[in-house]
C-alpha cells in the first residue's frame, strides 16, 4: 500500500505542497495530470531521489519519508528507461540480486523467470544500443523488478511507443501485475492508458491530488 | 488581407550567391590546415633517418626518452586518480564555493607555464615545502618533473572528466540507488563505466600534455643533462649548443608520439569530449 499524506516537496522555485493520497495493495493506480503539474516530482520523493520537506510518506506499513532509495523496497522505470549501457539485458535483470549478494543460483533463476515473464529471452546477450522502444521498456520493467519490490514506479512508461507496441505492453503491464502482486503508480497524461490499465485512477492538479476513479 | 502587386512588401527577395560564403570559409581553414602540414613537411624534409638513428643512439636522448615515458605515464595515472572524482563532485553535487573551485581549476589551462614553474619553485622554498624536501628532494630532481607536468595536465584531466559526466545522465545512478546501490557502488558500477571513453581522453590528454611540458620543468627542474632532462629540454639543450638536426630528430620523435596519442583518441571515438574541452 502508498500512503501520502500532507506531503511537501521543494524543486527550486517548483512546490507540490499539502499532496495526499493511496494506493491499496495490490491495486494499480495511474496518476494523471498535465505537464509540469509535478507528477515526476512526486514519484521521484516516493523513490527517495527528491526529499521531502514535510509530511510522510508510508509503502507497505512502514515509513519511508527519510530513509535512503535503497531500502526503500520500490521498484523505478523513469521515462528515458535509463539502461545502462554498458551492460548487457541479463545484467541489467541481475543486477540489483547482485548488488544484494544473492547467489549465484537464485540469480540465474530470477533472470530466467523474469524474461519468461517479460519475452526477452532472446534479448539476454544484448545490450541497450541493439533494442527496440518496446524491448528496452520491458528490460527496464525487469530490471525493476527483479529485487521483487512492493511497490512498482512507472514514469510515462508508454509515451515513446508506437500504437502496436503499446497494446502489447498493456497486456504486459497486466499480466506482470496479477502474476506478482505488485503494487503499481503509473504516471501519465493519457486517459487511453489510464482507461485500459487504472483499478484507480488519481489526478494531480494545481499541487494536490484528487481520486477520480476507485 | 491582399497586398497589392507593388506593394514593398511583397517584393521579391534578391538572388545572392553563397559560393562567396563558401570559398571564404575554404581559404581561411584551407590556410590554417596548410600551415600545420607544412611545418610537419619541413621537419621531415630538414632530417634523415641518418640524423634518426644518430639521435637514437645517444645515451642522453635514450635517458631523455626513457625519462619522458616514465615520468609523462605516471603524471597521467596521478591526473586520473585526482581528475576522475573531482570531475564528478562537480559535475553531480552542488556546493558551497563551487564557482570559485570551477574557476581556480581553470588556472593553470590559462597561466603561462613559465609562471607555474616559477610558482612551483617558490613553493618548496616555503617552510612547508622545505619539510617535504627535506623527506624527498624536489626541487631540480626527478619529482619536480612529475609535479610541473601534472600541475598542468591535471587541469586539462579535470575538465575532459566534468565534461564527461555531464554528458552522462544522473537518471542512471538514480535507478541504481533505488536497485539498492549506495552513492559508492552507482558511481564505480554505474557512472563510472559508462564515463571509460572519457576516462581515456582525458589519459590521452593528460600524457600529451605531460610530453610537450617545458617552461615549468625548465624552471623547477632545472636542463641536467643525464638527470632532469625530458625530449623538451633534450631539443632546447640540442638548439643551444648548435645541433639543430639532433633537434629536429628528437623533435620528430615527440611529433609522432602526438600522433600516436591523437589517433588513440580518434580511433575510440572521442571527439566529442575532446573537442569540448579544447
Amino acid at each position: 500500500m502508498i500512503a501520502v499524506n500532507h506531503l511537501t516537496v521543494r524543486v527550486g522555485g517548483f512546490a507540490l505542497a499539502d499532496v495526499g493520497f493511496e494506493v491499496p495493495t495490490g491495486q494499480y493506480a495511474v496518476l494523471m495530470g498535465r505537464t509540469g503539474a509535478g507528477k515526476t516530482t512526486l514519484l521521484e520523493a516516493l523513490c527517495g531521489l527528491k526529499p521531502a520537506v514535510g509530511g510522510t510518506i508510508r509503502l507497505n506499513g512502514r515509513d519511508v519519508t527519510r530513509l535512503k532509495p535503497a531500502e526503500r523496497g520500490i521498484g523505478y522505470v523513469p521515462q528515458d528507461r535509463a539502461l545502462f549501457q554498458t551492460m548487457t539485458v541479463r545484467e541489467h535483470l541481475a543486477f540489483a540480486l547482485v548488488i544484494r549478494k544473492s547467489n549465484r543460483e537464485i540469480i540465474s533463476q530470477r533472470v530466467a523467470e523474469l524474461s519468461r515473464l517479460l519475452g526477452i529471452e532472446p534479448l539476454l546477450e544484448r545490450r541497450p544500443q541493439g533494442l527496440s522502444g518496446g524491448e528496452a521498456q520491458r528490460v527496464a520493467l525487469g530490471r525493476a523488478l527483479s529485487a521483487e519490490p512492493g511497490i512498482l514506479c512507472l514514469d510515462e512508461p508508454l509515451s515513446a511507443l508506437d500504437d502496436e507496441t503499446k497494446q502489447g505492453m498493456y497486456e504486459l503491464l497486466e499480466k506482470v501485475q496479477q502474476s506478482t502482486g505488485v503494487t503499481i503508480l503509473h504516471v501519465t497524461h493519457n486517459l487511453e492508458e489510464a482507461d485500459k490499465l487504472a483499478d484507480r485512477i488519481l489526478l494531480l492538479r494545481d499541487g494536490k491530488v484528487v481520486c477520480q476513479k476507485g | 488581407m491582399k497586398l497589392p502587386p507593388d506593394s514593398p512588401v511583397a517584393s521579391p527577395v534578391r538572388r545572392r550567391r553563397d559560393w562567396p560564403f563558401f570559398a571564404g570559409l575554404a581559404v581561411l581553414s584551407g590556410a590554417y590546415v596548410l600551415l600545420i602540414v607544412a611545418m610537419l613537411v619541413a621537419d621531415l624534409s630538414f632530417t634523415s633517418p641518418q640524423h634518426l638513428l644518430r639521435a637514437l643512439a645517444s645515451p642522453e636522448i635514450q635517458y631523455s626518452i626513457k625519462l619522458s615515458l616514465i615520468s609523462c605515464t605516471l603524471t597521467t595515472l596521478l591526473s586520473l586518480w585526482v581528475a576522475v572524482p573531482t570531475g564528478y563532485l562537480m559535475s553531480r553535487h552542488r556546493f558551497v564555493g563551487k564557482r570559485l573551485m570551477d574557476a581556480i581549476l581553470d588556472i593553470p589551462i590559462v597561466l603561462p607555464p613559465l609562471v607555474i614553474g616559477l610558482s612551483l619553485l617558490i613553493l618548496f622554498q616555503t617552510p612547508a615545502g622545505r619539510a617535504i624536501q627535506r623527506i624527498v628532494p624536489v626541487t631540480y630532481a626527478i619529482p619536480s618533473i612529475i609535479l610541473a607536468q601534472f600541475a598542468v595536465a591535471c587541469a586539462f584531466a579535470v575538465r575532459t572528466m566534468l565534461v564527461t559526466f555531464d554528458q552522462i545522465s544522473p537518471r542512471c545512478e538514480q535507478v541504481a540507488l533505488t536497485l539498492g546501490c549506495n552513492r559508492s557502488q552507482a558511481f564505480w558500477r554505474v557512472a563510472l563505466p559508462e564515463a571509460r571513453r572519457g576516462v581515456l581522453t582525458a589519459a590521452t590528454l593528460a600524457w600529451a600534455r605531460a610530453l610537450g611540458e617545458f617552461g615549468p620543468i625548465l624552471i623547477f627542474s632545472g636542463a641536467t643533462r643525464m638527470r632532469t632532462e625530458v625530449l623538451p629540454t633534450t631539443v632546447f639543450l640540442e638548439l643551444s649548443i648548435g645541433n639543430i638536426e639532433a633537434a629536429v630528430a628528437v623533435s620528430l620523435i615527440m611529433i609522432v608520439a602526438a600522433l600516436v596519442v591523437l589517433t588513440i583518441a580518434r580511433v575510440f571515438g572521442l571527439r566529442a569530449p575532446l573537442e569540448r574541452v579544447l
